[in-house]
């Protein structure tokens, strides 16, 4: 398969944890500025999908290529950021002890090593970048709260906005309105639309009214592999997905 | 709200660098030039006392370095302090010269009783101050560095980390014990003469030592406030709290530990090498577990995650000990095991943590009072932590909020 147009090429990857194949012979493939909805049941690899790509885990087998060219199983977790592959986790995780801004000022593109940071003073493209990614995410009233004061929908936008600020080609965005009222919801859907313009997006949901609401192509994952690829009213309708989902 | 918090931990910071500082000169004067008579006159006795509890609390300051601002609870941080001291007690050692009972002008007196023909090679280069200063530096650093490469490299944190910081310090502690090794096996160091040409014992000399310790520790403050103030301090309680986080932005956590804790270690070894002088002896019972251990405990009482609070924490607690020990000696181990417990459990965050909390929620008082006197329904300001530290209260490991994803 040509892979040039690709910003994400799985292919044959396979990973076992104590005998347990977690992912088994996935195949995805996600072209540039393209975003995509994975939904799939408790268990079915989503999760160890996103720590192959992001370098947290290694595949036992499998090609795993970034842009095209970059074989991600050769790097590390820092180096993969640093390429541009920004990833939201599960339960939000931003750092709770400083303030909305400064979990922004840690997380934006910049030199990554102690002695930059050491001497660090903040430039005015810097605090203008800061406040566009405010006016994203929403948070623009907030700047100076510490983030653990912020609800648990802030919180997730607060890390989407982290993502941003890293100026990711790719963002992997892991069950982003797990937690939210119908509102926030709604207000995420739009975010990663408008992330979705100038980025490629993977978004992992159990949400199926969420996944309507993005309108993209859709994987449903199921034991680690690949079950059903197309838009969503495709994939509800395979026998197969509706067999994994209601347990027959 | 957020400014305002930064000037008054400013503010804090700045009033213990001035009082230090005066002390760095108050002190001496009241000792040398005020009549023994007089009521101000502070006894000799005194100004090596405290020069040492200064000493103690430079290295309260280090750990917290790495304990309160990084997660990395180091039981072992006692190793630098004590290498930092033998450097200057090796210096002090070669300052003897002829004067010792052996009278040998190059070999230290130990030496000669245990038969040394010539000075071991590590010894050379210890007749002169400023290479002794060098491997004050140096000596505590490098191991730092090369221990926390390896460990932070491995990814070894939280209790497990504690258990091979704590491996550490008994392994130097065995060895230095050892007559072989070349640095006095366990009677140590001691016997001192002069530093830079002056007499250690002399008034003058323990005025000037007292000092410099409290000048050092001033500049330490100082240090470890820009550096916890800087975009790397953030960064640095970001891995503390979330380190997959800092990971999956790009930051390499270990390299932020890493500095944190060299830094950390040549700052113990600089504590260690002021407090030899002043107490004239350095032996390896200051590789003793027991006494990292203690470290923790002035830094627990005090508040870590705060700049002064570990000070405070050395200067309170070392004060306590000698004054219990010299009352009650048998049971000073239990009161401070019992303190220890008492922290975790009543105060988590210390002394200066509940002063801040305390003080948090009297302003949060007075603006409510206020506003209801105006009669205004204006917003009132919660109360809230003054600071930045602290993840939970009573989690004494450096295992973070990390998400662990399941498959």
């Amino acid at each position: 398969m040509n892979k040039s147009n690709t910003i994400l090429y799985l292919d044959g990857v396979s990973v076992s944890f104590d005998g347990f194949r977690a992912i088994n012979n996935l195949s995805l493939v996600l072209d540039k500025g393209e975003m995509r909805a994975i939904i799939g049941p408790n268990g079915a690899g989503k999760t160890t999908m996103m720590d192959i790509v992001t370098g947290k885990t290694r595949p036992d087998e499998g090609e795993v290529f970034f842009d095209g060219q970059v074989d991600l199983t050769r790097h590390d977790e820092a180096e993969i950021a640093m390429m541009g592959i920004g990833r939201k986790f599960q339960k939000p995780t931003v750092f709770e002890s400083h303030s909305v801004e400064d979990n922004l000022m840690l997380a934006l593109k910049a030199p990554r090593s102690i002695f930059p940071a050491l001497f660090h003073r903040r430039s005015a493209a810097e605090a203008r970048r800061i406040d566009d990614i405010l006016g994203i995410i929403r948070l623009g009233d907030k700047r100076d709260e510490l983030a653990a004061n912020l609800s648990h929908g802030q919180k997730q936008w607060l890390e989407i906005g982290m993502l941003l600020a890293q100026d990711p080609k790719l963002l992997l965005v892991d069950e982003p309105v797990a937690g939210m009222t119908d509102a926030e919801t709604e207000e995420t859907a739009r975010l990663l639309k408008d992330i979705a313009r100038d980025h490629s997006v993977v978004v992992v949901e159990h949400d199926m009214h969420f996944v309507r609401e993005l309108g993209v192509k859709v994987t449903c994952l199921h034991e680690g592999s690949v079950l059903s690829e197309g838009t969503l009213d495709f994939v509800s309708a395979d026998e197969r997905v509706v067999e994994v989902y209601l347990g027959r | 709200m957020i400014t305002q918090r930064f000037f008054s931990a400013d503010r804090r910071i700045a009033v213990t660098i001035v009082a230090l500082l005066a002390a760095a000169m108050i002190v001496p004067l009241l000792n040398l030039a005020v009549s023994p008579q007089s009521a101000f006159y502070i006894p000799p006795y005194i100004v090596a006392l405290v020069g040492k509890y200064l000493c103690y609390a430079l290295l309260a300051l280090a750990l917290d370095l790495v304990w309160g601002y990084c997660g990395i609870l180091s039981l072992g941080h006692g190793a630098f302090f004590a290498l930092g001291g033998y450097a200057m007690g090796m210096y002090l050692m070669r300052q003897i010269g002829s004067r010792g009972v052996y009278g040998n002008p190059i070999l230290p007196d130990f030496m000669v009783f245990l038969n040394y023909k010539e000075l071991p090679w590590f010894w050379y280069g210890f007749d002169h101050f400023w290479f002794a200063a060098l491997m004050v530096l140096a000596v505590p650093g490098l191991l730092s560095f090369v221990f926390g490469w390896f460990a932070f490299r491995s990814r070894v944190t939280g209790v497990y980390l504690s258990i091979i910081t704590q491996a550490m310090t008994y392994a130097l502690l065995l060895a230095f014990f050892r007559n072989d090794m070349g640095f006095g096996g366990n009677n140590g160091l001691t016997d001192f003469k002069d530093v830079l040409g002056f007499s250690v014992p002399a008034d003058a000399t323990r005025s000037a030592l007292f000092a410099a310790s409290a000048v050092t520790l001033a500049l330490a403050v100082f240090v470890t406030a820009a550096i916890v103030r800087s975009k790397y301090g953030k960064l640095l309680m970001a891995v503390r709290d979330a380190e997959s986080r800092t990971r999956f932005l790009g930051w390499r956590a270990e390299n932020v530990k890493l500095f944190a804790f060299t830094v950390s270690a040549v700052m113990a070894g600089i504590a260690g090498a002021l407090y030899v002088p002043q107490v004239g002896i350095i032996n390896p019972g200051e590789f003793d577990p027991a006494n990292s251990i203690e470290v923790v405990i002035w830094t627990a009482v005090g508040g870590r995650g705060t700049i002064v609070g570990p000070i405070i924490g050395a200067l309170l607690v070392n004060a306590g000990k000698s004054w219990f020990t010299g009352v009650l000696p048998e049971f000073w181990l239990f009161a401070l095991g019992g303190l220890f417990v008492a922290v975790t459990l009543l105060l988590p965050k210390g002394i200066v943590g509940v002063w801040d909390s305390w003080r948090g929620k009297t302003k949060a008082l007075r603006a409510a009072s206020l506003a209801a006197e105006a009669g205004a329904d204006a917003e009132v300001p919660q109360p809230k932590i003054v600071r930045s530290a602290a993840r939970t209260p009573g989690a004494w490991s450096a295992t973070g909020s990390e998400p662990q994803p399941a498959g």
